[in-house]
């Protein structure tokens, strides 16, 4: 019994005449180059500001961002009052938040870029204990979650210590420092501005 | 010219069928079960509605499809965060009743790979429940399952709709169980470290205008019990 010659069997099969053979190819060339484009070209790709970070004599460093005064607010949120910011926003009486204090900001660097977002709660009358604490968002970094203490010191700084940092502050630990500077000019565009300065070092000890 | 034809007709085909089996390639759905299904700590259960029109803010850079609220909330255009969305919300029990506040942060992620159905966003809450305290939930979420079930089918809707129903734990890590990392701020939750889930249920979607329907919830499972978290307040004051 003679045995078919596969090559020859498979030239005669319709499937594989010229033009659908180029046919074939196209479509092997669509899927793998699809698959490489969604492979190599990152879906995502989020805007990094050069870190102004000082390096401290113990190793850790140092980073102050700003928030300008009123330029900067997204949101402020105060049980009772008559305004609140943004025009229309419809916040909550006392009977659902106390007297509970929201304020959201955008956070820039020490040169004035805008870096990332931030949210500052503040109570004085919470029945478990008054509190101000920051969350510190920085989309290309990661985040910074701050306590502050309640009451000043007598210099005007508000001392923290950071409760939990994500990502690039993940292994990080530290301290906070947050004051109002009043604005120099009082031709009353600036209200002036808040510097939040945070001393940083490893969990362990390790520089950073 | 009809070879060059045949083969672009191919490479179209190919790249179509690429993408369809991306869609709908069934290993890389997500079970909609919570991984805090079973846990034995003391768990609280957030609800809030997913519609922007219904929390107290919502903003973004203003290019999407949703409309910031209110109407004069600054944008987010600035490069470095023109990739972030930020929900203010009232935050309710599981009868409906206020509980709290939520801030929400989502930012989209560089962690974001379609071939392995990863739509990713680095996700943060800061949250408020009166009477109780404070606490930070840090987590990653795949909106992978939303774009497939839920965004594309809208778009390719004649009426520009989606209606069903979609359930799905969101919440992707970072924890090694896929849930969120949970840090106490102050009050009962001072110093307290635990874990959450957040879930998102739909029902209606406009391709016009975003969420129409929609539901979220926090599963936030606290290891500690009350009471001795309550004594370390004391001890602290």
């Amino acid at each position: 019994m003679c045995r078919p010659r596969w090559h020859t069997v498979f030239r005669r099969l319709p499937l594989v005449n010229r033009l659908l053979k180029t046919f074939w190819l196209g479509l092997l060339a669509g899927v793998l180059g699809t698959a490489a484009l969604a492979w190599k070209v990152p879906a995502v790709d989020v805007h990094r500001e050069r870190s102004h970070v000082a390096v401290q004599n113990n190793g850790g460093n140092q980073e102050t961002f700003l928030i300008n005064l009123p330029e900067d607010r997204i949101l402020v949120g105060l049980p009772g009052a008559e305004t609140s910011i943004p025009a229309g926003l419809t916040w909550p009486g006392r009977q659902y938040l106390g007297d509970m204090q929201t304020e959201l900001f955008k956070i820039r660097d020490r040169e004035n870029v805008v870096i990332g977002v931030g949210s500052r709660l503040a109570s004085s009358t919470e029945t478990t204990g008054a509190f101000i604490e920051w969350a510190l968002h920085f989309p290309a970094r990661g985040t910074l979650y701050v306590e502050l203490e309640v009451t000043p010191s007598a210099d005007g700084f508000r001392n923290g210590t950071v409760q939990a940092g994500t990502r690039e502050f993940a292994e990080l630990d530290g301290t906070v420092r947050e004051k109002f500077v009043s604005a120099a000019d009082k031709s009353g565009e600036s209200q002036g501005h808040i510097e939040i300065v945070t001393t940083l070092v490893g969990r362990f000890g390790e520089e950073t | 010219m009809k070879y060059f034809l045949a083969f672009l007709i191919g490479a179209i085909v190919g790249a179509t069928l690429f993408v369809f089996g991306l869609l709908y390639n069934p290993f890389l759905d997500k079970p909609g079960v919570s991984p805090l299904a079973v846990t034995k700590d003391r768990k609280i259960e957030l609800t809030f509605s997913a519609v922007p029109d219904d929390a107290l803010l919502y903003t973004d850079n203003g290019d999407t499809i949703v409309t910031p609220h209110p109407e004069r909330v600054a944008e987010l255009w600035e490069p470095a965060i023109n990739h972030t969305r930020i929900w203010v919300t009232l935050l309710q029990d599981s009868r409906g009743a206020i509980n709290g506040l939520g801030i929400k942060y989502s930012s989209e992620s560089e962690d974001t790979a379609l071939l392995k159905g990863k739509a990713m966003a680095n996700s943060l809450w800061h949250i408020y429940l009166p009477d109780q305290g404070t606490l930070l939930i840090d987590q990653t979420e795949n909106y992978w399952s939303y774009l497939r079930d839920i965004v594309i089918p809208a778009r390719r809707s004649s009426a520009d709709t989606w209606r069903g129903t979609f359930y799905r734990i969101m919440t992707a890590g970072p924890s090694a169980l896929g849930t969120a990392r949970v840090t106490g701020g102050s009050g009962r939750f001072d110093q307290l470290l635990g874990e959450a889930v957040e879930s998102l249920s739909a029902r209606g979607y406009s391709a016009k205008l975003g969420p129409v329907s929609m539901t979220g919830g926090l599963t936030i499972a606290i290891p500690e019990t009350e009471q001795s978290a309550t004594e370390r307040v004391s001890s602290r004051l």
